[in-house]
């Protein structure tokens, strides 16, 4: 199959969100991945300090310095970056004031602590400047990167954290940082950015996807695709979930079933299977209806498939090669 | 299911009068709120006056406790079985709310006015995260105090570590103890000026730094926050350090929850042990969405192979699937046992509930009860 051109050509910051355990990180790993695929270089950048790209990638705790954790399908390289508020500070003070000195004496009064944990909205002003950063760095400033995708803050607090920036451009009214944060705003309402939301086919994850997409897209962010985590294939024919949705298989029929295959057996087995099925009907019927709801939301939807035997290295390439082949990379 | 882990005792713990407040922590997407309505729920029934504080619930299980005004006050949930003496009353944390009503019941009138008016007390009061474990410290202890329930029953918020509530009291003392807001005071308080002396051209840099870097007008805005809140913030420190020393006495049972997942047991086994570490009372795991098989006799190889014989033979097609399908159930089972009992192996004396999986969400106090139910039946 010739492959489609990629759907998000143009775009320099993909920032990954979705629901506590839908699999984002995973899923911005993935991502990275198969972007880095044509030999890309590819900065996959974590803010929430939980160390999740070093477990993904199997490689120990990432200090705040870019390292290069994995090698692309296609020759590409994917480097992953923790950021830390309170080392960014620093080097923001030391990059834009030169205030090697003076940004030690901030340590000691404290004023460390209070930007980066009191006024915790500093800190996002903070984690979302040093991804300005790296999308906008500069010749001779360090790596330069093709593309950068963000392992975000969950869909609850996305919006709050992409949308930091407008609130210090209402603090601010003069001033470096105003500028500064009128910059991050622009990039982030850029084609060049890319907010996707990872969901599960479950009531809950749904519904915080379309109240993020909602909430993005309100406040002027563009929203990418809807990537649809841990997706289960039937394992029932249709016309076999309508016969067990409906009551009507043949208990006789599946007992003499069991029998033909030398399956020792009796009613409570025969019982246990068809609970087992009706549990599984149910859930394909309420998938179907989730993923319609998904679906109405109109954008991109790309299906990663459950991996029963977990999340390795091995297994982000796969992801990666799907998301590839729907188009993503 | 829970291998060699002790069962949790959960009724004996729901019924004990002793048991004053307990806490549901783990992290997002494991089943924390739908535990804490479920146990809320449970201990009503059971006769006690309880009261559900709730951070983020989904909408429909909202809507099924009546939680559909964000009044910022406990409301009677309707529907609750009242025969043994109980009731029940929950809230949704509403932090905007719960921090004017701090200011509003701390400061004089016009102090409160100015606070309430200054722009960074506006995003650190209503969207600034962080503010929301703060808030929910602040609650806890005010609906204590407030002595109209025997029980409380706490949900977390979601944050980057679910244990940001426990931090939220030091780091707020490590604020108000801080020289830099003494140097914000500008000499307003004692020690200020003695800071400045220490620092001498030092600090005059640093100001002209920190103007620099924030623009005259956000310092300034600052500082009058920081006056402003003073007089009134210590006030707001002590009571968090109440709530916080409240917690640790053995009224309080914090139970972590969990789905058996890599990534959630994982995060279950940091905050075991980092309520050890802070000497918290720890009851117990709560396991969310275990899987089970009524036929776990029947091993996944054994079905896999009686699905081929089928599919050799060409016969019985809806049993070969039915026998896939259990394979793969057996599968999870299987998966779901070792991850605990490495989970268990680590930490083996925390002790266990688990709720079976359920096909669909709940989202009424029916579905509550068969949570409660499987929470309370020995593992």
């Amino acid at each position: 199959m010739a492959r489609r051109d990629p759907d998000w050509d143009g775009v320099r910051l993909h920032v990954v969100t979705g629901k506590g355990g839908t699999g984002k990180t995973t899923v911005a790993a993935g991502l990275a991945l198969a972007l880095a695929g044509d030999g890309s270089r590819v900065l996959l950048v974590e803010v929430e300090g939980r160390q999740g790209i070093a477990q993904l990638f199997d490689v120990p705790p990432l200090p705040y310095e870019e390292r290069k954790v994995a090698v692309g399908p296609g020759g590409g390289e994917v480097y992953a970056l923790a950021v830390d508020a309170e080392a960014a500070l620093l080097e923001y003070l030391d990059m834009f004031y030169r205030l090697g000195r003076a940004g030690r004496g901030l340590r000691r009064l404290g004023a460390i602590d209070f930007a980066t944990t009191i006024a915790p909205g500093m800190r996002d002003v903070l984690l979302t400047g040093k991804l300005y950063e790296a999308v906008r760095r500069k010749p001779g400033r360090g790596r330069r990167y093709d593309t950068v995708v963000l392992d975000a803050p969950p869909t609850g607090r996305i919006g709050r954290f992409l949308g930091v920036n407008a609130e210090v451009v209402g603090l601010a009214r003069v001033g470096p940082i105003r500028s500064q944060a009128q910059s991050i705003m622009k990039l982030l309402e850029s084609p060049q950015t890319a907010v996707h939301v990872v969901s599960l086919l479950e009531e809950m994850p749904v519904q915080e996807t379309c109240d993020a997409v909602a909430e993005l897209s309100r406040a002027g962010l563009a929203v990418g695709a809807v990537v649809v985590n841990t997706v289960r294939e039937p394992l029932l024919r249709a016309r076999e979930l309508t016969a067990v949705r409906k009551g009507l298989v043949d208990r006789g029929e599946v007992a003499a079933g069991l029998k033909a295959a030398g399956v020792r057996s009796g009613e409570a087995v025969v019982d246990a299977l068809l609970a087992e099925a009706a549990e599984h009907a149910e859930r394909v019927a309420l998938e179907k209806t989730q993923r319609k709801t998904l679906a109405a939301l109109g954008r991109p939807m790309y299906q990663l498939p459950l991996l029963p035997d977990g999340i390795d290295l091995g297994a982000l390439y796969l992801l990666a090669e799907r998301l590839c082949q729907q188009g993503a990379a | 299911m829970s291998g060699r882990a002790p069962a949790l005792a959960v009724d004996p713990m729901l019924r004990d009068p002793a048991t004053r407040i307990v806490v549901c922590c783990g992290s997002g997407g494991v089943g924390k709120t739908t535990t804490a309505a479920a146990l809320a729920l449970r201990a009503a029934e059971q006769g006690r006056q309880v009261v559900v504080l709730t951070i983020d619930p989904a909408r429909r299980l909202a809507a099924s406790m009546g939680l559909v005004e964000l009044d910022n006050t406990p409301r009677e949930v309707a529907g609750v079985d009242e025969a043994a003496g109980g009731r029940l009353d929950a809230m949704m944390l509403d932090m905007k709310r719960t921090f004017d009503e701090v200011v509003l019941a701390h400061a004089s009138p016009e102090r409160a006015r100015a606070i309430l008016a200054n722009p960074f007390y506006q995003s650190l009061s209503s969207s600034f995260s962080g503010t929301q474990e703060y808030m929910a410290m602040e609650k806890l202890g005010q609906l204590r105090a407030e002595d109209r329930w025997d029980l409380i029953v706490v949900d977390t918020p979601p944050s980057r570590s679910a244990l940001d509530f426990l931090d939220a009291p030091a780091r707020l003392g490590s604020f108000l103890d801080g020289r830099f807001i003494r140097v914000l005071l500008g000499g307003a308080r004692g020690g200020g000026r003695a800071y400045l002396k220490v620092l001498g051209a030092g600090f005059a840099a640093m100001t002209g730094a920190l103007t620099k870097i924030l623009g005259a007008q956000v310092l300034k805005d600052m500082r009058t926050f920081v006056v402003a809140l003073d007089t009134m913030f210590g006030g707001f420190r002590e009571r968090a350090d109440a709530t916080y020393q409240l917690l640790k006495t053995s009224g309080t049972a914090f139970l972590v929850v969990a789905a058996p997942e890599r990534d959630a047991l994982r995060e279950a086994a940091y905050f075991v042990e980092r309520l050890a570490a802070e000497q918290m009372p720890l009851a117990g795991l709560v396991l969310n969405r275990v899987h089970v098989s009524g036929a776990g006799s029947l091993s996944a190889e054994r079905a896999l192979a009686g699905a081929e014989t089928l599919d050799e033979a060409d016969d019985h097609p809806l049993t070969a699937d039915l026998l896939r399908l259990h394979a793969d159930r057996m599968r999870l089972v299987k998966r779901e046992q070792r991850l605990l009992a490495r989970f268990t192996a680590a930490h083996p004396r925390v002790a266990v509930a688990d709720v079976p999986a359920q096909p669909g969400d709940v989202h009424d106090l029916h579905g509550l009860r068969v949570v409660g139910a499987a929470l309370a039946e020995p593992a």
